[in-house]
């Protein structure tokens, strides 16, 4: 009978340290309150039917100490998790895609290169994995307790997360937010693979149209081409090489360009418009499936330049200009 | 203004409130804040018993891996119905409407509350709305979960979501109607002499909960109408496909549910503080700490609900700020805690039942309420969230110490409720089975969670079996041990022995008058003269 | 506070209830429980609120141009309405603490009169939605150059209003009820607490509208 989860990805052993500080320390208060009170009740239990006890008197440095005390062990935690927080939510900039779709009740998954799975997602061990999911119909939660890896995949907006395997084997998948009829079925597998098993699998199997030339046809459909012509003039802003870049919008405000502001400007484009060009882009909330838009946004993407995957062995930062095609 | 000789009034007198009139219509019309706090006992004993057995149809169902003991279908209702039913018709008004109704009016030296026919309709606005909702239960239930989470519940759950979300509205607006009645009562009609610094720790804590009460059920109130309009008018404010935010709804839900828990719990807490005074027959401990920790918390409360949304989506700026604050909330705990413990230090410890409750909540209290800081821990809370971890934290919380307070409340005042003794052996040994059936069931629960098992999972790995075995083993354990003390109470009415004014020799207005009192409470407005919890000076009782 | 009771009975007036030491407590208890619960619906249409500067927010041409839908003049004269039955109602309350029967009902009709006029624009206001094809769900039409996402501002306009509409249907039941006992002649100098929390609730409903107002109708007007 199991009584720990495995560690499997680079943050869990974080997690399990800041989870066995504080099992460690509700053992201790625990058991001080514990015996505290029972040492007290037998100690000074009722002796006599009528008997009163002598007046105690109260304590402000006895208040001032446990409230001083659990403020400061507070504080240390406070720091601490939020230290691993930041671990957990900042994805380097060199992961490797995964697009993700939750829906009723099963997990589709569509690695960079087109090769598909159902509920069930193969990475390689030390290798950086950004997910970007999106929901076709209610709140999902991916879940993968071995990495302690959770986020919340929720309709109207992508969710992004990664993780980092860090030893091979089969770890269980499951849905953590409770999605109707069957949400304890939309359960699966992990496998974390040897890079070069990962190699492998990944050219075999069921490869589909690629997420990024899925996209490139449905920017014609939509007619997206129109405006965002890439030539002198166009009545939209150029989709080259903007993604991971900086983008002045109208009102001197900026933002970078990520998965969520893609989206954002497909269903939303009102939101947040780009210095210098009108603002009659139409909204196509509703009438782009999600996984539709997750495509658009792999095809936006395609067209920068992919920041460069590090070797196993030592992370290198690309090289400016440098184009290792090792997503696409 | 205490006794601290026991029993030194006359036994019943001919005429008390529960005598004075018969018959159903009197009962049913009454504006007696005591004979209201009776109907409400019925009612959330009633709605207790329904949570009750679904929680033992969930756990059946959790004795083995696969789902084959109900269809999944129906095992979502199962817990839906357990949430719902524990939470709005049980928890949150369990304390306050029977024991805070009771008693408030009378610790104060009032002679009832400042609004009684409005009592009077806040239980039938409860009961109602309890009514709708097991209506709807019958019909089908709801599968949503009792938070609801949109666009589930709005666009694709086929329960009977609308006329269960009525249900609770009317239950919400029982609870501010409640609220609002206390905090008026406690403002206003206090005897001369009962300062603020002189109200019994109980009457702080629902001072505290009123505020809750006052301003967080609207929200909820609101919510509830909204997923009603969405789902019926088909209007698009949470649904992603007409530019609706799902997200939004949470915090417009967990605004409310925070601090609702905290009015599940500082009743129970202004409990303990009685019962450990009461029972070791010394003044609290830091009395001015623990009336300030309760409007703390009440206070905090409403700063926090963003933790139930850390993995939701919401950016890390305001995950670390609800992380600080939710840290912070567990403090004035802590303090009510340690102050508690010190109570008992060279007090005389009887070893009777409502003693044994509330040692049974500080421990329990103090497990519970530091696992929380576990779901403060933001890094932490990624792994945990929507496990049985938190199942097993706020069932530590709310059936640990909730529930544990309310049974030794139960205890502490029914002499003065019904008259009569409960039988004390009895009621001993219920208490030790509810102690140890509860660990039994809620400990496996903490090591399930962490090892990954979600929650509201009708099926599961078969890995995890040995802990659902050993939870459910705990939970029939539990289960009689609750209702045991249905028995006793029952017997007693008819054969325990006649209760005195003050059986356990303790201070607080409520023991000057006789056991069950009088309609009018007290036949003169008592003056109070003394420090709360004074035990050492002797003198006459203020009232004949 | 309320005082000690002697032993010898005052003669006790048929308004003061039991369980209150005299007439002042009662009327102190009910005003403080007035305006609690006034707290209570603020939080109420907080809720509501607070989703709509959310999704102004997230949505500003969508609100904009919807707002710009909306009968401004209706809006403005139902404003001018509600304000003076604000001012009805305070004289009502005023000849209230005076005893003055004929002023207090006068004043009370008034009030409803005006209250009427009110929930009746909004009928207007509401049929003219349907005509339209404003009203949120299956029979929406999007207005003409507008963002899909104007649906939102109709639906919280319809549950603002509502909501609201149904607050002023109940502030006239309260006032029908107080002409009923006005004309039995129960508020005296010294006993016209009913009136007066009424007037609270009056001018309460009277705030939230001044709210609903500038935020529902006059969002857009500055754009072009």
């Amino acid at each position: 009978m199991p009584l720990f989860p495995d560690q499997a990805s680079t943050f869990a052993p974080h997690v399990d340290a800041l989870y066995l500080f504080l099992v460690c320390l509700t053992a201790f208060f625990s058991l001080l309150i514990g015996t505290l009170v029972v040492v007290f009740a037998i100690k000074y239990r009722r002796r006599a039917e009528n008997e009163v006890p002598d007046l105690v008197h109260e304590s402000g440095l006895l208040e001032m100490t446990w409230t001083v005390i659990p403020f400061l062990i507070t504080m240390v935690l406070f720091v601490w998790s939020s230290w691993v927080y930041f671990r957990i939510t900042r994805p380097p900039r060199e992961a490797m895609d995964v697009y993700v779709t939750g829906k009723q009740w099963m997990w589709k998954l569509q690695h960079a290169n087109g090769r598909m799975e159902m509920n069930e997602l193969h990475v390689p061990v030390g290798r950086a994995v950004r997910l970007t999911m999106a929901s076709e119909d209610v709140i999902h939660s991916f879940y993968i307790p071995a990495f302690r890896f959770k986020r919340d995949v929720v309709p109207g907006r992508f969710a992004t997360a990664w993780f980092e395997a860090t030893r091979p084997g089969r770890y269980h998948l499951f849905c953590a937010q409770y999605c109707g009829t069957r949400h304890s079925n939309m359960i699966g597998w992990v496998h974390v693979l040897t890079p070069a098993d990962y190699q492998a699998w990944l050219s075999g199997g069921v490869l589909g149209e690629s997420l990024a030339s899925a996209g490139a046809k449905r920017f014609v459909e939509n007619a997206c081409n129109t405006c965002h012509a890439e030539k002198p003039g166009a009545r939209g802003p150029s989709l080259n090489a903007i993604f991971g870049k900086v983008q002045r919008l109208q009102g001197g405000q900026t933002v970078v360009v990520d998965e969520a502001y893609l989206r954002e400007s497909i269903v939303n484009p009102q939101a947040k418009l780009v210095e210098g060009y009108p603002s009659i882009m139409p909204t196509y909330q509703g009438l782009i499936s999600e996984e539709g838009l997750l495509q658009l946004v792999a095809y936006v993407k395609s067209l920068s330049p992919a920041p460069a995957a590090p070797p196993v062995a030592a992370p290198a930062p690309p090289a400016p200009g440098e184009r290792k095609a090792a997503t696409k | 203004m205490s006794s601290a000789v026991v029993g030194a009034l006359p036994v019943e007198p001919r005429q008390h409130y529960l005598n004075v009139r018969y018959g159903v219509g009197s009962w049913l019309l009454t504006v007696d804040h005591k004979r209201i706090a009776i109907l409400y006992l019925i009612g959330v004993t009633f709605f207790f018993a329904i949570g009750g057995v679904f929680a033992a149809l969930i756990r059946m169902e959790l004795l083995t891996p696969p789902g084959d003991l109900f269809l999944s279908e129906t095992y979502n209702r199962l817990f839906t119905t357990h949430g719902v039913m524990m939470v709005f018709f049980f928890m949150i008004p369990a304390i306050p409407s029977v024991l805070g109704n009771f008693l408030i009016p009378m610790m104060i030296g009032a002679k009832d509350l400042a609004f009684p026919r409005i009592n009077l309709l806040s239980w039938y606005l409860y009961m109602i709305g309890g009514l709708i909702a097991l209506w709807a239960l019958i019909h089908g239930g709801v599968d949503t979960g009792w938070t609801f989470y949109t666009p589930y519940s709005t666009v694709y759950s086929n329960g009977w979501v609308v006329v269960t979300a009525v249900g609770i509205f009317l239950a919400g607006f029982s609870s501010i109607l409640t609220g609002l009645n206390f905090l008026v009562t406690i403002h206003t009609m206090r005897a001369p002499g009962m300062t603020w610094r002189r109200l019994p720790l109980f009457v702080w804590a629902h001072y505290a909960t009123s505020i809750i009460q006052l301003l967080g059920t609207p929200v909820i109130a609101i919510t509830l109408l909204l997923v009603g309009a969405e789902r019926l008018f088909h209007l698009g404010i949470f649904d992603p496909r007409q530019g609706g935010d799902p997200v939004l709804f949470q915090h417009l839900f967990w605004f409310y549910s925070h601090p609702a828990v905290y009015i599940m719990i500082l009743p129970a807490m202004g409990v303990i503080s009685e019962l450990v005074t009461g029972m070791s027959r010394k003044p609290v401990f830091g009395y001015k700490f623990i009336a300030g920790s309760s409007l703390a918390i009440a206070v905090l409360s409403f700063l926090v609900w963003g933790h139930h949304m850390f993995v939701s989506g919401q950016s890390v700026y305001a995950g670390l700020v609800f992380s600080i604050l939710s840290f912070l909330v567990a403090i004035p705990s802590a303090i009510k805690v340690f102050n508690w413990t010190a109570t008992l230090y060279k007090g005389s410890v009887s070893y009777q039942t409502p003693m044994l409750y509330a040692l049974g909540f500080i421990g329990l209290f103090t497990i519970g309420g530091l696992t929380g800081l576990f779901l403060a821990s933001l890094g932490l809370d990624i792994h945990v969230h929507d496990t049985y971890f938190i199942i097993a934290h706020f069932h530590y919380i709310m059936v640990g110490g909730t529930i544990m307070g309310y049974l030794g409340g139960l205890h502490y005042w029914w002499p003065k409720i019904s008259g009569k003794l409960y039988p004390e052996a009895w009621a001993r040994v219920s208490a030790w089975v509810i102690f140890l059936g509860f660990n039994l069931t809620f400990f496996p629960q903490f090591i399930l969670g962490y090892l990954g098992m979600p929650r509201r999972y009708h099926a599961y790995p078969a890995e995890f079996q040995v802990l659902n075995v050993m939870s459910t083993a705990g939970a029939s354990i539990l289960g009689i041990g609750y209702m045991i003390p249905l028995v006793y109470f029952f017997w007693s009415m008819r054969y325990g022995k006649t209760a005195p004014a003050n059986p356990w020799g303790a201070t607080g207005l409520e023991w000057q008058t006789p056991s069950p009192p009088p309609t009018e409470n007290f036949p003169v407005t008592p003056v109070v003269t003394r420090e709360p919890y004074d035990y050492l000076t002797k003198e006459e009782p203020a009232v004949g | 506070m309320a005082e000690a009771h002697a032993a010898a009975p005052h003669a006790a007036d048929p308004r003061l209830q039991h369980h209150f030491a005299d007439l002042a407590a009662q009327k102190e208890a009910s005003t403080l429980g007035m305006w609690a619960f006034l707290v209570t619906e603020v939080l109420f249409f907080g809720g509501m609120f607070a989703a709509y500067v959310v999704y102004r927010a997230l949505f500003t041409r969508a609100f904009e141009g919807a707002s710009n839908l909306l009968d401004i003049r209706l809006g403005a004269f139902n404003t001018a309405v509600l304000i003076l039955s604000s001012l009805t109602m305070a004289i009502a309350v005023r000849a209230a603490s005076q005893g003055r029967k004929n002023l207090i009902i006068l004043f009370l009709v008034l009030t409803i009169v005006l209250g009427s006029t009110f929930l009746g624009v909004k009928v207007e206001e509401y049929r003219q939605k349907f005509e339209h094809h404003e009203v949120p769900g299956p029979h929406f039409v999007v207005p003409e150059g507008l963002p899909r996402q104007a649906e939102i501002f109709f639906s919280l306009y319809f549950c603002m209003t509502g909501l609201h509409a149904l607050h002023m249907i109940i502030g006239v039941g309260l006032l029908t009820w107080l002409i009923v006992k006005a004309r039995k002649g129960a508020f005296t100098g010294s006993y016209n607490s009913p009136v007066e929390m009424v007037g609270l609730y009056w001018h309460f409903v009277d705030i939230i509208w001044i709210f609903l107002f500038p935020l529902l109708y006059l969002l857009g007007r500055h754009a072009p």
